[in-house]
């Protein structure tokens, strides 16, 4: 019995640790290939309407439900101690520095990452990434790499916007259900929002864009065994890029309490 | 020329097994075998899909897994490979696809490309159809758009895989006669994998019989007819018994 959950132990990981080396033999690879011309710039602007612009949507709804669910939560607590006036100042920090960032990248993990997985998964089960380089043109360059820069470029983005809704959402809770005027609100964001807790935010989102995009492209690329092998490596995607997503956001926000204090 | 020496690749279990093969310029080659028996992993070591666990393919004297990026990049703009299932990209139109190649490597005018698609498409016998999509097109249709992509390069190496499987006996017929047609029109040397005989029969210059991971026999269609041998016997008659199934142990 301990023997077999020994060997099963040993299974796990030993597939994290391949995990790990492919995906960062694929990082090496997609960085030399990012700056080896020449430069395909509409595949880039056709991914990035992909991730970005098609995603504004449900980012949008999410962003304006986290602002109004925060807004009443700190709301129920700041009530009870008469201290209303600084839910604009948690809401602004808790969506700038945390929730908008780290909410949008599991939006587009499970949005875009898993659409990646799947696309590649099938061009793998189809024979057509072989067939890509029979045609002399390497994969990571043609479909890792616009993938890559798209979400490097259109996580921030979309998690500028996300912040502007979200807290656009709490404004509306706090300055036409729990009476602080517009004013107030508008104040007290601004006056607890610091250049670096948007930097920080901002950083971290071009960080899980990056995974995200590695992590599907990882994942639909070693798809074996028909439509059952892209629908298992599409929730392993999912998965792996929500796991990786946590660990980064934990790593990151420990790195920058130390370093910006 | 192609030339294999002693190759051999295994995955769970041995596929190929110190093969030999060579391949004249100019020539068709047809090679037959057993489905499973490795004769599409054969084709991806000559494109450099799959690196031989030993031995060494080499196309034009030059050795294949030893070539660098580049290298290998400028010898697969020479070879064009005709994938068992078409292995068009599906986020692109039919004329796209054909053009790929031209398109992706070349500073050829979009409006020339698109013209030698068409060229290329009426070839095999699909002109007018480069706007529909791949989910559009039959079975039949797809192999022979593939086949359009392949020669739109204007290769000196094709390389068929399992070009008839699937298509319905008319469609077959001509495909072979397409694939006999490219060769006297291109001179390309070509590498044909399949287990049709009477498709094997109409292209080939040689067969090959491959089986256990090596080449059992070669010879011309003729020679190939005529063998002696029980298991090339066996395969290119279809018997269900003979030494390949005793082997294998199946319709004891």
């Amino acid at each position: 019995m301990f023997s077999l959950f020994l060997a099963k132990l040993g299974r796990k990981v030993i597939s994290f640790i391949y995990f790990f080396g492919g995906l960062s033999s694929l990082t090496a690879q997609t960085v030399y290939q990012t700056f080896k011309p020449p430069y395909k710039y509409d595949h880039i602007i056709e991914q990035a309407k992909k991730a970005g612009y098609d995603s504004l949507p449900i980012v949008s709804v999410v962003a304006l439900f986290i602002g109004f669910i925060f807004a009443l939560q700190f709301g129920y607590f700041m009530q009870r101690i008469g201290s209303e006036m600084y839910i604009a100042s948690l809401v602004a920090l808790a969506i700038v520095r945390e929730l908008g960032p780290v909410i949008t990248a599991l939006i587009v993990a499970g949005r875009v990452g898993a659409a990646n997985t799947a696309e590649l998964g099938s061009m793998q089960v189809t024979e057509q990434i072989d067939a890509l380089e029979t045609l002399a043109t390497n994969p990571v360059k043609y479909l890792v790499v616009p993938r890559f820069v798209a979400l490097s470029i259109m996580m921030p983005l979309l998690v500028l916007f996300a912040n502007i809704i979200g807290i656009f959402g709490s404004y509306l809770i706090c300055v036409f259900k729990l009476g602080i005027t517009s004013s107030m609100y508008v104040n007290m964001t601004f006056s607890a929002l610091l250049y670096k807790d948007l930097f920080t935010g901002l950083f971290k989102s071009w960080i899980f864009g990056m995974v995200i995009a590695l992590v599907s492209c990882y994942e639909g690329f070693k798809v074996e065994g028909g439509a059952v092998g892209v629908g298992k490596a599409t929730t392993s995607s999912v998965v792996f890029s929500f796991l990786m997503i946590i660990a980064a956001d934990c790593f990151f926000t420990a790195l920058f309490y130390f370093i910006f204090p | 020329m192609i030339q294999i020496e002693n190759l051999t690749k295994g995955f769970n279990n041995t596929v190929l097994d110190g093969l030999n093969l060579e391949v004249k310029t100019g020539q068709t080659c047809v090679i037959i075998g057993r489905s499973g028996c490795g004769k599409s992993v054969l084709l991806k070591h000559i494109v450099g899909l799959l690196r031989p666990d030993s031995g060494r393919v080499l196309v034009e004297g030059k050795e294949v897994s030893a070539l660098k990026e580049m290298e290998l990049s400028v010898l697969r703009s020479k070879i064009s490979m005709v994938f068992q299932g078409g292995a068009l990209f599906d986020s692109m139109d039919v004329a796209e696809n054909v053009g790929f190649s031209l398109l992706e490597h070349t500073r050829i005018s979009r409006d020339q490309i698109m013209k030698r698609a068409e060229e290329s498409l009426s070839l095999v016998g699909l002109g007018g159809i480069g706007s529909l999509m791949p989910s559009e097109l039959s079975g039949g249709m797809k192999k022979r758009v593939a086949l359009a992509r392949a020669i739109c390069i204007r290769p000196e190496i094709i390389l068929y895989d399992e070009p008839t499987t699937g298509v319905d006996p008319i469609t077959a017929d001509s495909i072979n006669g397409l694939i006999r047609s490219l060769h006297d029109k291109l001179k390309a040397t070509s590498i044909v994998v399949t287990h049709d005989m009477k498709s094997a029969y109409h292209i080939a210059d040689k067969i090959a019989m491959m089986y256990k991971g090596k080449i059992i026999a070669e010879g011309t269609p003729k020679e190939i007819q005529g063998t002696k041998d029980p298991v090339v016997h066996q395969f290119i008659n279809g018997l269900a018994k003979g030494p390949i199934t005793e082997t294998a142990g199946i319709f004891k």
